[in-house]
């Protein structure tokens, strides 16, 4: 969106975060995450983001609800309109009252889609430009994504993800500014590969290693992006192609597979989007 | 394009030309071996405009289809009827409501609650009763409807996956047509054979339907020897074949002819009656069979060998024989039981009325060999929509002889 408006992001405070269950490859009860430190790095993500100039909207914690700390997860923001998730797994069916009363007392207009679909959001629905890439088959479904489509009426391209690691569209790509993303091809089948490739001119591919760090779970506001540590050829790329990178440690949330973006949703539209015309 | 018999129309849409959603679409059913035509599609004028495609996924095997349809689904492909099949309530005994439903003998499905179901025991010129809260759907005669039954109407979430042509091929692999006057008759013999042994050893069983031409001509001890190997299971006759089968092991006649002899016996013409008079002073058949009065023939050999017999009785009967049913709903009924046993291949041999009543009984999956003297007993057959049948134009005996050979050389090879 252009820029003359503050940032404005929904985030969680860690306070119940933990691996109590395990719905995806990164997630292991038996490692666990350390309480102490997650806190820590949730609130280093907080800090760096208000340094920024974001202005953060926090959801009130629930005990029972460890990944309720992963907001992008919450659902799709359209201008005033908040489309709720319907998640694949249970455990994290029962975030979707808190994130809805949220939103419905924040001035948003909560739509819901019909039963029987999944979708899980901005964690597999990502706009660049005026479309909407939309990740399917792992978490949330086709048909999910075309009745979005319906709903929103813009274009919405599903793009088949291949890979368990990345489950949702946003562990491995990432648009970074209308024609702009970064992305990890591996993760997407070949034709999702080619949809990519033919719709966004300027892509910056991420590396295996610096994938598997979550290189693509990346916060963007404005030019500067921000991304858990270690994923040292990424920020080199993006600095190379004028972009500020802001590192910061988020291992703990890796730990159930989940890093800066998923962590945090945006209000406003995020950078890449254009919602009018 | 390969006509593969096993067929679903999907819709897809949405940005699915942008998305490479739709090639990727065709792509998965070609590689899961099927085939596709593109029956509608509607490209969105521009760019933001979804668009739409109406795509017929075609299948060589039910399971192949299903395979397809879960494949495409998971891109958005979703099945194009989305409607249950309706039905109404009968408002009488003994009759459907007006607009039902009138079944073919093909597989046929109803929805019910978003699902296809089969209908169970499929048989023709009947009506489909269902019970959507079970998932429920059997086909049910007229005769049968009791007040309050819920009986499908109109087409609608009704679907017929027919095309048993090609199990036609794979069962009698060489005939090309289905009637064989002017064939060579080996060639036939030994396709029935084949069809006899394959179906035995697929677990199914053979039923054979008879006429008395069976016993006049000579046909007994061929029969006989089929059923003591086990090559028919089920036997569905008249009064007529069971009276001169008894008649021949009681008298040494058929129709009062000594069968060695081919010469009229004196007071010949009676033995027939006589003999029916026999089996009822006794009680029945099976009772004749115990008390060694009947000791040999098809009836006794069907009786030694627990092979089931139903027999149909009509208007010209003598005696009946007391197993004879007179009320011929009941004899549908005594059929219909034991063709759902897993009846998987039929002979019918030398008599154009049962033939045709278990056809009309026999669904179109059941195979149908037909043996008569008289070509349009195969054709009243075929004409009546039992179109799964292959006609053979002869006699019973010199059939069944050549039939009995075929199979014993091949009983032979197998011991070999």
């Amino acid at each position: 969106m252009t820029a003359m408006r503050q940032p404005t992001i929904l985030m969680c405070p860690p306070e119940y975060y933990g691996i109590e269950y395990e719905i995806n490859p990164w997630m292991s009860r038996a490692r666990g995450a350390v309480r102490e430190t997650a806190q820590a790095q949730w609130r280093m993500l907080y800090e760096t983001l208000l340094g920024l100039g974001v202005r953060v909207e926090l959801l009130t914690p629930q005990p029972g609800l460890p990944d309720l700390v992963f907001t992008a997860n919450a659902g799709l923001v359209f201008k005033n309109r908040f489309i709720s998730s319907r998640f694949r797994h249970e455990v994290r069916a029962r975030e979707t009252p808190h994130f809805d009363a949220w939103f419905a007392s924040h001035g948003f207009q909560v739509e819901h889609l019909p039963e029987g679909m999944y979708f899980e959001g901005a964690g597999d629905a990502l706009f660049c430009g005026p479309i909407l890439f939309a990740g399917y088959r792992i978490r949330s479904d086709a048909l999910a994504h075309q009745e979005v489509g319906r709903m929103i009426g813009k274009v919405v391209l599903p793009l088949e993800l291949v890979q368990g690691h990345f489950y949702h569209l946003d562990t491995c790509f990432c648009p970074l500014a209308p024609g702009e993303a970064i992305w990890y091809p591996p993760a997407f089948d070949a034709y999702a590969q080619r949809v990519i490739r033919s719709q966004i001119p300027r892509l910056i591919e991420v590396n295996d290693h610096d994938a598997r760090r979550f290189g693509c779970n990346a916060v963007v506001i404005g030019r500067t992006v921000v991304v858990n540590t270690g994923c040292g050829q990424l920020t080199e790329d993006l600095e190379q192609a004028g972009y500020r990178v802001v590192t910061t440690p988020l291992d703990e949330f890796l730990k159930a597979g989940g890093s800066a973006k998923c962590l945090t949703l945006r209000l406003d539209g995020e950078e890449a989007a254009v919602w009018d015309g | 394009m390969t006509a593969y018999p096993f067929h679903e129309e999907v819709v897809l849409e949405g940005h699915i030309i942008d998305s490479l959603i739709l090639p990727k679409v065709l792509d998965e059913i070609l590689m899961h071996g099927g085939t596709y035509e593109l029956k509608e599609i509607h490209v969105g004028q521009r760019q933001v405009d979804p668009s739409r495609a109406r795509i017929e996924v075609r299948a060589p095997t039910e399971q192949t289809l299903r395979e397809i349809l879960d494949a495409i689904h998971d891109h958005g492909a979703v099945p194009a009827v989305s409607e249950d099949c309706q039905w109404l309530a009968a408002d009488m005994d003994g009759a459907f409501p007006e607009n039902f439903y009138s079944t073919t003998n093909h597989r046929t499905q109803v929805r019910l609650h978003g699902e296809w179901v089969d209908v169970e025991n499929m048989e023709m010129d009947c009506g489909i009763l269902v019970e959507p809260e079970r998932r429920f759907a059997t086909t049910i005669p007229m005769v049968h409807v009791r007040r309050g039954d819920r009986i499908v109407i109109g087409h609608r979430g009704v679907r017929v996956l027919a095309g048993e042509e090609g199990i036609r091929k794979s069962l009698f692999e060489f005939m090309s047509s289905p009637v064989s006057s002017e064939k060579p008759k080996g060639v036939t013999v030994r396709e029935i054979a084949h069809a006899m042994r394959r179906t035995r050893e697929a677990g199914q069983k053979i039923l054979a339907v008879l006429g008395p031409a069976v016993v006049h001509t000579g046909g007994v001890e061929h029969l006989c020897w089929l059923i003591r190997r086990g090559f028919i299971h089920i036997l569905f006759a008249g009064n007529a074949l069971a009276t001169h089968d008894i008649e021949q092991a009681l008298y040494g006649t058929s129709l009062g002819v000594w069968m060695d002899r081919g010469l009229p016996a004196e007071e010949g013409h009676q033995h027939h009656l006589r003999a029916i008079n026999t089996i009822r002073r006794v009680g029945g058949i099976k009772r004749a069979v115990e008390r060694g009065i009947l000791r040999s023939g098809i009836m006794h050999d069907c009786v030694k060998h627990g092979v089931p017999f139903v027999l149909a009785g009509s208007i010209r009967d003598d005696g009946p024989l007391p197993e004879v049913i007179t009320d011929v709903l009941e004899a549908q009924d005594r059929m219909r039981e034991q063709i759902r046993t897993g009846v998987g291949f039929c002979l019918m041999i030398a008599t154009a009325l049962h033939s045709i009543a278990t056809g009309n009984l026999l669904p179109a999956w059941v195979k149908v060999a037909c043996v008569d003297i008289n070509p349009s007993t195969v054709t009243k057959l075929m004409d009546r929509g039992s179109i799964q049948t292959v006609g053979v134009v002869t006699d019973a005996e010199p059939f069944l002889r050549s039939l009995v050979h075929e199979l014993q050389m091949t009983e032979a090879e197998t011991r070999v």
